[in-house]
């Protein structure tokens, strides 16, 4: 009980500071604190739980044997981020959110079209979309081609709507503005239309990194070579080498934050002048 | 009126009717494509040349199609839901049922999960400061590859059955809730608040009174969002589970024989459970809001 208690105690004093420092001047560095402390005693009583009430590996292993296992296995999880990541959801990504670009091009110049695609889009964006996974599986065999397929067809329609939707937000008066210019549809595309469509471009964008990694790993579990995230996890779990698992999901959360955290990054360089990316230098 | 909404400068119906068309039209094209080699090898291991009405009949009726045709798909659904006994393991609806159980447990466990900490995080600011990058990143994590290790998990500790799968169900649906719901909470101006100050309302009056009816616009929208999240949620979770049943499982054990027909009705079951729920949820927006007079 002893280490239980003590992360305990360590969670109510963390949580003290934290209602401390929210009580303090917004400060950048201080702002810091909170959110870190908080992982912190969670991970404290997680690893403390488990040693106390000798919780059994096979259901929940302590965090430092997940990190003795990360740190072990780093070729095993390098191979699988590889053969996932980048030759799967990474290609993928690209030639959704191509294609989707492509189509939002097309729709946004027959109007016609867009009307039609617009529901249908948002339709089958609501839809269980991974459902296509075996089917492409089937088709493009286990390699990462059928990977990059099903994370194509995932990223696809968030795209499609985002842009759509984007394209629809300049104003009508700097459309005339961009006519009195003398400006022709490709200018008035890329200096006006397209730029304000950027903020809704990016928000698909974000949402479909993740979108992308679910769709590698989970297209892995119908059929795949002998390595891969998601073949890791769907054959080490039933072996009950849970830390394996968890290793390997640590290794998700890293790829996603990072591939989440760079598409930020290129909205902040992009869009810089947005309303929502201002005054936050 | 009629005719406007047919041909209206901003009707919806016949462009969505030429799209609709023209992809049914697109998909019997490629069912020829795809499955034609097959219907070549079989023709030549009989030493028969086939004409081209020969093909086209062959591609769209076979027994395991690589690309089934939609009227193929359409027949499997009748055949497995109609003609089938409800408790009968070939029957689509008993699948659709389970998937159906697991997807409004996760939905009313993550819907609930997600106003209680919507609640904290606008009523106590060092829940917002701590929680809130965490919940943020929790979705920059791919979560359903967490999916089958819980399954796996929680069946050695001795839960198994619908749970696991509720629980992916609900950790998926969330987060759409957190995040409209600490908008619309935050969504009465200062202007509001102070006057509710004036009549010395008090915390839980300014929760109940105030608050609550301005974010149940942003309610819906976000219910909307987690209904479809935990539609996906309950058919990966099922994936793992083997044996359970579930419109996932018969998805997966469609793929592992090669038995096309059932992986594409049960993708379209799929879509018409989750197209279904998010129906009735619009509907009973539209009828709140109404009420509430924030929408005519």
């Amino acid at each position: 009980m002893l280490y239980f208690a003590g992360a305990i105690i360590f969670w109510i004093l963390a949580w003290l500071v934290n209602i401390w420092i929210s009580r303090q001047n917004e400060s950048k560095i201080l702002n810091l604190f909170p959110p870190i402390l908080f992982g912190v005693s969670v991970m404290l009583i997680w690893e403390a739980s488990v040693v106390d009430f000798e919780v059994s590996p096979v259901i929940l292993p302590p965090p430092s044997a997940i990190y003795y296992k990360f740190i072990s296995s780093i070729p095993i999880l390098w191979g699988d981020f590889v053969q996932t990541a980048l030759k799967g959801a990474l290609p993928g990504y690209l030639i959704g959110c191509g294609a989707a670009f492509f189509v939002s091009l097309v729709a946004d110049k027959f109007k016609f079209f867009a009307r039609g695609v617009l529901p249908i889009g948002n339709f089958l964006a609501a839809m269980p979309i991974i459902g296509i996974a075996p089917i492409l599986v089937m088709w493009y065999g286990y390699g990462w081609q059928s990977k990059a397929a099903v994370v194509a067809v995932m990223v696809f329609f968030p795209i499609l709507v985002n842009t759509v939707q984007g394209m629809k937000m300049s104003d009508e008066i700097h459309k005339d503005l961009m006519q009195t210019y003398n400006a022709n549809y490709l200018q008035t595309l890329l200096k006006l239309r397209l730029a304000t469509a950027m903020p809704f471009i990016f928000n698909g964008l974000k949402i479909c990194t993740t979108l992308a990694l679910i769709g590698a790993i989970v297209a892995e579990f119908f059929g795949s070579p002998i390595r891969g995230m998601g073949f890791r996890i769907s054959t080490e779990a039933p072996r009950f080498a849970l830390d394996m698992v968890w290793a390997e999901i640590t290794v998700a959360a890293i790829a996603g934050s990072l591939f989440y955290g760079g598409i930020v990054l290129l909205e902040k360089w992009i869009t810089f002048w947005h309303p929502s990316q201002r005054g936050r230098a | 009126m009629t005719k406007k909404l047919w041909t209206g400068s901003d009707s919806k119906i016949l462009p969505i009717f030429c799209i609709i068309t023209f992809i049914v039209i697109i998909w019997y094209g490629f069912s020829i494509i795809l499955n034609a080699p097959w219907e070549y090898d079989k023709a030549k291991r009989n030493s028969i040349t086939l004409s081209k009405t020969e093909l086209v009949s062959q591609t769209w009726s076979q027994k395991r199609p690589k690309l089934p045709t939609p009227h193929q798909v359409a027949k499997e659904m009748w055949d497995t839901t109609v003609n089938k006994k409800l408790t009968s393991k070939r029957s689509l609806i008993y699948h659709g049922l389970i998937t159906f159980y697991e997807t409004i447990y996760g939905f009313a466990f993550g819907t609930g999960l997600g106003i209680l900490l919507a609640l904290g995080i606008v009523y106590n600011r060092a829940t917002a400061m701590s929680v809130m990058p965490w919940i943020v990143t929790s979705q920059t994590i791919p979560i359903l590859a967490i999916a089958p290790m819980i399954v796996v998990a929680l069946g050695s500790a001795g839960f198994s059955g619908l749970m696991p799968i509720v629980i992916i169900s609900m950790y998926l649906s969330f987060f759409p809730v957190v995040v409209g719901m600490v908008k619309g909470l935050k969504s009465p101006e200062q202007l509001d608040i102070d006057q509710m100050k004036t009549w010395s309302a008090s915390k839980s009056q300014v929760l109940f009174k105030l608050r609550a009816p301005k974010s149940t616009p942003y309610l819906f929208t976000s219910l909307k969002l987690g209904m479809a999240a935990s539609v996906v949620g309950a058919i990966v979770g099922e994936l793992p589970s083997g044996g359970g049943g579930g419109l996932g499982f018969r998805m997966l054990s469609g793929s592992t024989f090669g038995n096309t027909l059932h992986i594409w009705s049960g993708l379209f079951s799929a879509a018409i459970l989750a197209g279904s729920l998010i129906a009735i949820i619009s509907i009973i927006q539209r009828i709140v809001l109404k009420r509430m007079a924030l929408e005519t």
